[in-house]
């Protein structure tokens, strides 16, 4: 029986092939041929401090698909979730290169003191509320980093920041229009989006603290200070605040500015986060999937 | 609200209508929502779209299940923009319905009322990471079969949303094939557990077409209103014939000892189906009907606060737009 009996007007996917498929997607700032620079070890260890970031907050969005408020944000916090695992990818691959590890093997086979996420990231989904203040922060921080990373003086990292900021451009769009709505729109909304923006607020501070690896790296031109981003990442926060009535949260959090994640401490919500993110890889290992 | 049936009023004048509507299906042309259909169309395509949208949001939950746990990064993004496309695909199908008259409102309470039904596959649960590799090869295949004549259906919007879909589901379905084909190329365990998820997919996905043809109703009507193109029996031949090949690449065998190509008849001899355990998932009593209803109203109800506080913030935008317009008047 062939697909033109049965099917007079011509079938469009009556014959399904079975080729092997190509889906990988091209890792951002891998060459035509599909190598990577190696890294150096100072960028590698950069690499995989945006790297977890990255892969941690996509792991969060990731559990908001199909619990969402309604079906639009399925879709766009998939959508963002999806752009992360996209820079995750890419950051984690780079990262390997200096020690000869697959990005797979990065973020399966590491222990949670081997994660340099910082803890903004690892921080729960929350209510929505939670979820959106988190999104502002993270993206409003990474679309400062990304801008002026796209100058690096490391190709690679150059070529990764061109492709993200597009990405997190749009991911500090959709907060700041949430923000909007939850602070604006009813007062149970409000409620909420004040007391999320208290909860998350305390984390923002470590996102910004400078240490001896990016200070080596800022002064060859690879990296970005990250005291360097916070003047414009206030002024951008400072804008939808305002629009949105809120305050912003002062009094510094010395224990959270004195930073931990970047040197591999971190809160209680990281490990339930990796032992079920890596549950799977770990129980086969050397398997391919 | 509007009801489907206050749209068409009977009235002896609309025969000319009802002419030109029989012209157009004789002709296999599209009806569009502006043109006059008989209630019975109406209400029948209200009924199967509205099930296939909510197919498709109640059927990002087995596989959400597997996002957070994915074995590599690639899968988890395949993953994710798989079971995001399917809530892609549950916003294009309510909207087609709602040309027929439905709201989305009345689609979703329905849904979580568990009035409204939606395919019965999705009551099955995922157990292991290869029920992501079944779920594509079986269960997207055969929607795929059900589905592509279904972009040349009579009701415009909904051939047109079906287009697109099938697009998806292609690629939903090749991905399938090639996480069971990752796994029966890797480890014993791999192996057993690609073979597991065959095993428990494979009934279930063929009774997706439906009972067999002398014990369908609606099927008739639907074929004459060129809603359906082929049989539920039809089509599920088709399937099992594009099923036998793709599983002797991977080197799974497909659980049904007494499947073979029958030379004479031209179609595929094959195990009765066992109909009693359909009509019980239909029934509501499949190993995860409760707790899929329950999860969809659980997101539905969590998140009524946020649909209300964008609602109000709206409506306050668009009074302050009016007050600015007022005060430069």
């Amino acid at each position: 029986m062939s697909g033109a009996d049965l099917d007079p007007h011509g079938d469009l996917h009556g014959d399904v092939s079975v080729d092997r498929l190509a889906l990988t997607e091209e890792l951002a700032g891998t060459a035509a041929d599909g190598t990577t620079a190696v890294a150096s070890p100072d960028a590698a260890d950069y690499a995989l401090r945006l790297g977890d970031d990255a892969l941690v907050l996509a792991q969060q969005l990731g559990m908001w698909i199909a619990r969402a408020p309604e079906l639009e944000e399925d879709v766009a916090l998939g959508n963002i979730a999806l752009d992360l695992i996209g820079h995750a990818r890419s950051l984690l691959h780079y990262a390997g290169t200096a020690s000869g590890r697959s990005e797979d093997d990065l973020a399966y086979w590491r222990g949670e003191p081997e994660f340099r996420n910082a803890w903004l990231f690892e921080q729960p989904n929350g209510d929505f509320a939670h979820t959106i203040a988190r999104q502002l922060a993270a993206s409003a921080y990474l679309f400062e980093l990304y801008s002026r990373l796209v100058d690096s003086s490391d190709p690679t990292l150059a070529a990764i920041a061109a492709k993200s900021v597009k990405e997190v451009d749009y991911h500090r769009d959709h907060a700041t229009q949430w923000v909007l709505r939850l602070a604006g729109g009813t007062e149970e909304s409000r409620r909420r989006m004040l007391l999320a923006i208290a909860d998350t607020w305390p984390y923002v501070d470590e996102l910004f603290v400078d240490d001896a690896l990016v200070e080596r790296l800022a002064a060859t031109g690879v990296a970005v200070l990250p005291s360097s981003l916070r003047p414009a990442f206030d002024a951008v926060i400072d804008e939808v605040f305002a629009e949105a009535v809120l305050e912003r949260p002062a009094g510094r959090t010395a224990f959270i500015a004195s930073g931990g994640g970047r040197e591999g401490r971190h809160t209680e919500h990281l490990g339930p986060l990796l032992a079920e993110m890596q549950v799977l890889a770990r129980a086969h290992p050397g398997a391919s999937w | 609200m509007t009801s489907p049936a206050d749209l068409s009023v009977v009235d002896p004048e609309l025969s000319v209508e009802e002419a030109r509507f029989n012209d157009l299906i004789a002709a296999d042309s599209r009806i569009e929502p502006r043109d006059w259909m008989p209630d019975a169309y109406r209400k029948t395509l209200i009924r199967q779209i509205s099930q296939h949208a909510n197919s498709e949001i109640i059927g990002m939950q087995p596989e959400s299940n597997w996002i957070t746990r994915a074995p590599s990064l690639k899968r988890k993004a395949i993953l994710m923009a798989k079971v995001q496309d399917e809530a892609g695909h549950g916003l294009y199908l309510y909207s087609a319905a709602q040309t027929l008259g439905i709201t989305r409102e009345e689609m979703t309470d329905q849904l979580i009322a568990g009035k409204a039904r939606y395919s019965s596959i999705f009551n099955y649960t995922t157990p292991t990471w290869a029920d992501m590799g079944a779920i594509g090869w079986l269960v997207d295949g055969a929607a795929i079969c059900n589905q592509v004549p279904l972009c040349r259906a009579s009701y415009g919007p909904y051939g047109r949303a079906m287009v697109r879909i099938c697009k998806e589901e292609s690629f939903h379905q090749r991905q399938g094939f090639e996480i069971l084909l990752e796994l029966m190329q890797g480890t014993e365990a791999q192996r057993e557990m690609a073979q597991d998820a065959v095993n428990r997919w494979y009934w279930p996905s063929l009774m997706m077409f439906g009972p067999p043809d002398d014990e369908s109703p609606n099927s008739a009507q639907s074929m004459a209103w060129n809603i359906k193109r082929f049989s539920n029996d039809e089509l599920r031949q088709r399937f099992v014939g594009m099923l036998v090949p793709q599983a002797e690449v991977m080197g799974v065998t497909l659980p049904d000892p007494n499947l073979r190509f029958n030379e004479e008849t031209g179609e595929y001899d094959m195990s009765e189906i066992d109909w009693t355990e359909f009509h019980e998932v239909l029934a509501g009593r499949g190993p995860a009907n409760a707790e899929r209803l329950r999860r969809r109203r659980e997101a539905h109800e969590d998140g009524a606060w946020v649909r209300e506080a964008a609602h109000e913030y709206a409506r306050k935008q668009s009074e302050r737009a009016l007050a600015a317009a007022g005060a430069v008047a």
